[in-house]
């Protein structure tokens, strides 16, 4: 059994403490107790992640650019193969094996992560003050381990607790959760989609993590799950001290968490714009596109779709990526355009050129 | 598997008389008269342990050229459903007719005639592709099947259904290999596979969920544009209300092996009879920016075991406007509400009833 | 399909793998040169070793290239025919009385360090009633003229040196003092040397023949015995190694690979059919599997070597049967089982796919990648379990095999006599063989199940 290190993040550990008991007092109001902090807590500059592959470099990440404030929650739209999950991975420092490029600024309140080592990020960064849950979490839980031990353990491995104090943090998340503690002894393959979902979210709160980067948290679930989900996130986000980046391709369920959209596009962030704005006048013509392709449940006109596929990213086309599959396109879009900004948005087009700050 | 015969006189209890089944020339392709599919479980290869009751107690009617869609969460048996009508399972009560035919106990070789008549589009493109076999070898293999020996014919044939699910061109399409295609081009090798035999019933399982967003709006239109162009009767599969309005007139809503609600499509979304519909419909989101500020009413719990149901209304144990003495004991029976709209709910108990299940159903 | 060629164009990325290929592809083309070369039914004439067939060849002899690792050499062997060769001439002159006085002259030179084994002459003539005289002498390079013996000779008559007791008395007379132990010893030793030295030089045979007929004639064949011959040796029943060599070639590989294939093609129909059709065929073939692993089967092939045949046809059968139902058909039936829920199995399903479509067409397909590289492992286990068994005395005793070679090797003393390319040559090749087809099949193994690419 490991010695109880928990001495040595007493901070950390009473301050992940105090955010679960905090989650379990939240109650179903967007009222926020008391002061909430809007202050800058992500800043991602020019972050590029390329991949080494028997075809040639596939440039996934290429030079994105976004803010995030405290208990915001800004939502990465794109189509598959867009770069989105590479981006989760390249903040988080997740890399595989063949990686050819991977540069750029992540400053996490006033500290570039990307400027530590790799033992210091994970043991600083990584499951303490950013975690994530992946794609298809369900399946990314260890089949042969219980799942309260699973949820327990960064706790143990981070903070250096015990174990039976580490399982009580972990009960506690559950509760929060949503899933009934007589689970915490239940191997993944007991438990349903949706219900290993949320254990999958209780893994990456259980630190009290500033920041929690959600790739495709509800894509393979129901409807009524993914409400509830999406209404735990919408609690989470109201009363913690807790951000999210959610990644997904579903733009209508987004627009349940979204105070921010940024739009993917081959690699890049082509938009980013309060969500407000963007659901009704989003500002790049591929978000205009998006926003038309989305069957809609309550209005009766006939979505659109996009012609074309998008552009590959081991050798994605010069000048705007979007340009072969765009409506408006002319002469001047042979160039890359340059990334406008709008106060807080910020759209890469030329046909915001000499339109900005308005 | 050996069955007490009281179980078998309770499963057709609820059986429309011989006289009253529909007639085949009134343009009927699917008549499903109270089906009951349930899977044996078996503990320890020979021991009975029960019943998983997939499909309670089911209803459809389905005209040429008309288009359902049956819409409910995972586990509310509209998989088993479909299979059923597709016979890969086999019915355990009830009658399913097509194109007049009763096919319960249609044997191997009638069966081949069963499914020359119904194309079937799956849910994961890339499952439903042999990895193994290029394009036109995967196209030809239903026609390969069904006894079209001239070599000239069946590429001819593929020829022209990848047309019609505009892969063009064609000759780009024809050796690839499905890993080089993408989702929303797997998914129309899936629907051309399905159409290469000339059906009257396209039944699609979820066709589009596993594709990205914008992919589905395109995959949707081409069903149909191919529906309207070959007057195809078609059921659609889906647990996305969204996407519903877009495809079929007419909606079942399924929960816990049974149908809750039937109505056209219009009606189901305006005039919303059953609190669970109410709850599927008010979950799913528009990409509208006030929803980041609300949340969402759900109902409590998950759907029930279909192994031991919930005695009377299965959805009881989660209903807010729950009737005690009444939805606990009883299952409700189909009450009519006019302009084809039915559902079984005590809420409508002053309304007339199509349908009663009688006594308790355990 | 294309698929599977792709990936074997990442074979080149290993090197290994390309001297596996290398070795395999070998063996595979000396199999074709053997079977052209020598044919089947040819090979078989010559390992039955009946007199007329091996008469040529001397008994236990060493590979020609040891020589090159000696300083005393040992003697080669020699075929000459007279008239057809240079250094065996015929010389026919007519004689009063009828028929001919014919001399044959056969030159050699003898530089070796060791004696030959016996030196033969065959005679063959032809004649009515009044047979030939043959009168033999050898001419030594100092000047000695030995004679060897005078003799009437029949149609076939077969003259051996070792076997002349007189040749043999007269020979001791000759070098009194120094007894030779042998006829040969006494015919190319140096007379008067002491210790014994053997007298290097240019020989020369003179046979005078005389025929008493019009017509008659006598032909002579000199053989000498030496002590190396051919590439591979000779065994104890003057056996040219080369047989045995060559031809265990195709035998190993046609035995390896039909056992192999036929095993691994069997057992995917088994498994595939038992996933696919499930109930009691599943549970049936898994309990046969579960048993059959147990059993040790070689102790089985060795009963059945023993007690009821030897033949290699048996042999190739009991182990297919036996093997039918081996371990991998669990391995398979869990990507069966898998497959069998695919959703494009559903669809051939839909569209009215029959049972053994599915099977055939649908379901092996997926299988055939992780097989491959099993396959081609288990050549050479199946080489090396003929070999094993031959090798305890079971093999069948008509084909030339390697395993056979080693064992009439270790039962007449090929250790302890010296003879250790009696052993080696069969060793090497066999481990040739293994070392090739592993070298091929793990580098197919890392192409075929990705995960061991890292190594």
């Amino acid at each position: 059994m490991a010695k109880d290190k928990s001495y040595m993040h007493k901070e950390a550990i009473e301050a992940a403490k105090e955010k679960a008991l905090l989650m379990s007092k939240m109650t179903d109001t967007t009222h926020k107790t008391g002061d909430v902090r809007h202050d800058l807590l992500l800043s991602i500059k020019d972050l590029r992640l390329h991949f080494e592959t028997i075809r040639g470099p596939v440039q996934a990440v290429d030079g994105v650019n976004f803010d995030l404030v405290t208990n915001k929650a800004v939502v990465v739209v794109g189509e598959s193969g867009c770069g989105k999950s590479s981006l989760a991975k390249a903040v988080l420092r997740l890399l595989p094996r063949n990686v050819a490029h991977y540069s750029g600024q992540v400053v996490l309140r006033d500290e570039d992560t990307m400027a530590l080592s790799d033992e210091e990020y994970r043991e600083r960064v990584r499951w303490v003050r950013m975690s994530m849950v992946p794609q298809a979490a369900m399946n990314s839980l260890n089949p042969v381990l219980r799942v309260g031990d699973q949820v327990a353990e960064p706790m143990i491995v981070h903070f250096g607790m015990k174990k039976e104090d580490a399982m009580q943090q972990a009960a506690l998340m559950f509760r929060n959760v949503g899933v009934p503690v007589d689970f915490l002894t239940r191997y993944p393959f007991e438990l349903s989609g949706g219900m290993r979902q949320r254990v999958a979210i209780a893994m990456s709160l259980i630190t009290g993590p500033d920041l929690v980067i959600l790739d495709e948290p509800t894509s393979a679930l129901d409807v009524l799950t993914q409400a509830n989900i999406f209404n735990l996130l919408k609690r989470i986000k109201a009363n913690l001290d807790t951000s999210f980046i959610l990644i997904t391709h579903d733009i209508s369920t987004s627009s349940e968490l979204a105070d921010i959209v940024a739009v993917m596009y081959a690699g890049q962030i082509v938009e980013v714009c309060e969500s407000h704005r963007f659901f009704t006048v989003p500002r790049h013509p591929y978000s205009a596109k998006l926003m038309a392709s989305v069957p809609r449940l309550r209005e009766r006109e006939e979505p659109e779709f996009i012609l074309g596929t998008p552009p590959s990213l081991i050798n994605p086309p010069t000048g705007c990526r979007f340009k072969d599959r765009c409506e408006k396109r002319f002469e001047k879009c042979e160039q890359e355009p340059p990334t406008y900004r709008f106060g807080d948005d910020s759209v890469k087009c030329w046909l915001y050129e000499g339109k900005s700050e308005e | 598997m050996m069955m007490q015969t009281e179980y078998i006189e309770e499963l057709h209890k609820d059986d429309a008389l011989p006289s009253e089944t529909k007639d085949a020339d009134d343009g009927f392709v699917l008549n499903i008269d109270n089906l009951k599919v349930y899977f044996e479980l078996r503990k320890r290869a020979f021991q009975h342990a029960g019943f998983v009751r997939a499909v309670d107690g089911v209803d459809l009617q389905l005209k040429r050229g008309e288009t359902i869609a049956i819409v409910g969460e995972s586990g509310c048996g509209k998989t088993s459903l479909m299979k059923t009508i597709l016979r890969i399972n086999k019915p355990t009560g009830g009658t399913i007719q097509f194109d007049g035919e009763i096919i319960n106990d249609f044997k191997k070789n009638e069966l081949k005639d069963l499914r020359l008549k119904i194309g079937y589009v799956q849910q994961d493109p890339y499952g439903a592709l042999a990895p193994f076999m290029d394009v036109q070898t995967i196209l030809e293999e239903p026609l390969k099947i069904n006894g079209v020996t001239d070599r000239e014919e069946r590429i001819q044939r593929v020829r022209q259904v990848l047309e019609e699910v505009r892969m063009t061109p064609v000759d780009d399409f024809l050796r690839k290999f499905p890993h080089q295609l993408s989702g929303g081009q797997q998914q129309r090798v899936v629907i051309a596979r399905a159409m290469i035999l000339n059906p009257i019933l396209l039944v699609a399982d979820e066709p589009v969920s596993m594709l990205d967003a914008s992919v589905r709006v395109e995959i949707l239109k081409l069903l149909r544009a191919l529906q309207e162009e070959h007057n195809l009767a078609v059921i659609y599969i889906t647990h996305d209300l969204a996407t519903v309005r877009y495809f079929s007139e007419y909606i079942f809503v399924m929960y816990a092996g049974q149908v809750i609600e039937k109505a056209p499509e219009a009606q189901l979304i305006n005039e919303t009879a059953h609190p669970y519909t109410h709850a599927l419909l008010a979950a799913t989101s528009d990409p509208d920016p006030k929803n980041v500020d609300e949340f969402q009413e759900v109902p409590a719990g998950e759907p029930p075991s279909l192994v031991t149901p919930p005695a009377g209304c299965r959805f009881h144990p989660r209903c807010e406007k729950i009737i005690q003495g009444l939805c606990d004991i009883e299952r409700p029976p189909e009450f009519d509400l006019g302009n084809r709209h039915s559902v079984a709910c005590w809420l409508f108990k002053d309304r007339p009833a199509l349908r009663e299940y009688s006594g308790v159903s355990e | 399909m294309k698929r599977l060629k792709d990936s074997l164009k990442d074979i080149g990325r290993y090197p290994s793998a390309i001297i596996g290929l290398l070795i395999v592809l070998f063996l595979v083309l000396f199999s074709f040169y053997t079977m052209w070369k020598i044919p089947y039914s040819d090979a078989i004439k010559m390992w039955r070793a009946s007199e007329s067939v091996v008469y040529k060849n001397p008994k236990n002899a060493r590979p020609i290239w040891v020589n090159w690792f000696r300083k005393a050499k040992l003697p080669a062997s020699a075929d000459v025919i007279a008239g057809e060769d240079d250094s065996f001439t015929k010389e026919s002159t007519p004689r009063s009385g009828g028929g001919n006085t014919i001399e044959f002259v056969y030159t050699f030179d003898f530089n070796y360090d060791e004696f030959p084994q016996d030196i033969f002459v065959y005679f063959t003539s032809n004649y009515e009633t009044k047979n030939p005289f043959i009168s033999m002498s050898l001419v030594t390079p100092s000047g000695e003229n030995i004679k060897i013996t005078d003799t009437g000779i029949t149609r076939y008559q077969n003259y051996r040196f070792e076997q002349d007791e007189n040749l043999r008395t007269r020979l001791k007379r000759l070098h009194r003092g120094n007894e030779p132990a042998t006829a040969m010893q006494g015919l190319f030793t140096k007379l008067g040397s002491d210790p014994v030295e053997i007298d290097k030089g240019t020989y020369q045979l003179i046979i005078q023949a005389t025929t008493f007929e019009e017509g008659s004639d006598v032909n002579a064949e000199l053989i000498t015995h030496g002590k190396v011959f051919g590439f591979f040796g000779t065994d104890h029943l003057r056996r040219d190694l080369k047989v045995a060599m060559m031809w265990g070639a195709p035998i190993a590989l046609a035995f390896g690979l039909t056992a192999a294939l036929g095993t691994a093609v069997i057992t995917m129909f088994i498994s595939a059919i038992g996933t696919w059709f499930g109930g009691w065929l599943d549970e049936l073939i898994q309990r046969i599997t579960e048993v059959n692993m147990v059993i040790p089967y070689f102790a089985v092939l060795i009963m059945v070597g023993t007690f009821y045949s030897r033949s290699i046809w048996t042999l190739l059968l009991v182990t297919i049967l036996l093997n039918m139902f081996s371990a991998s058909i669990k391995s398979q039936r869990a990507i069966f089982l898998q497959v069998k829920e695919s959703t494009y199995i559903e669809a051939a399903i839909a569209y009215g796919a029959s049972d053994l479509r599915i099977v055939t067409r649908y379901m092996i397909p997926r299988v055939i990648p992780m097989i491959i590289p099993g396959l081609v492992s288990a050549v050479p286990s199946y080489v090396f379990l003929e070999a094993s068994l031959a090798l305890l005395g079971l093999g069948d005793p008509s084909i030339p095999t390697w395993g056979k070679v080693i064992n009439d090797a270790r039962m007449y003393g090929a250790h302890y006599q010296g003879m250790y390319y009696w052993i080696l040559e069969p060793a090497v090749f066999l481990m040739i063989t293994g070392l090739g087809f592993a070298l091929l099949g793990f580098a197919l193994d890392r192409i075929f199940n990705p995960r061991l690419r890292g190594m």
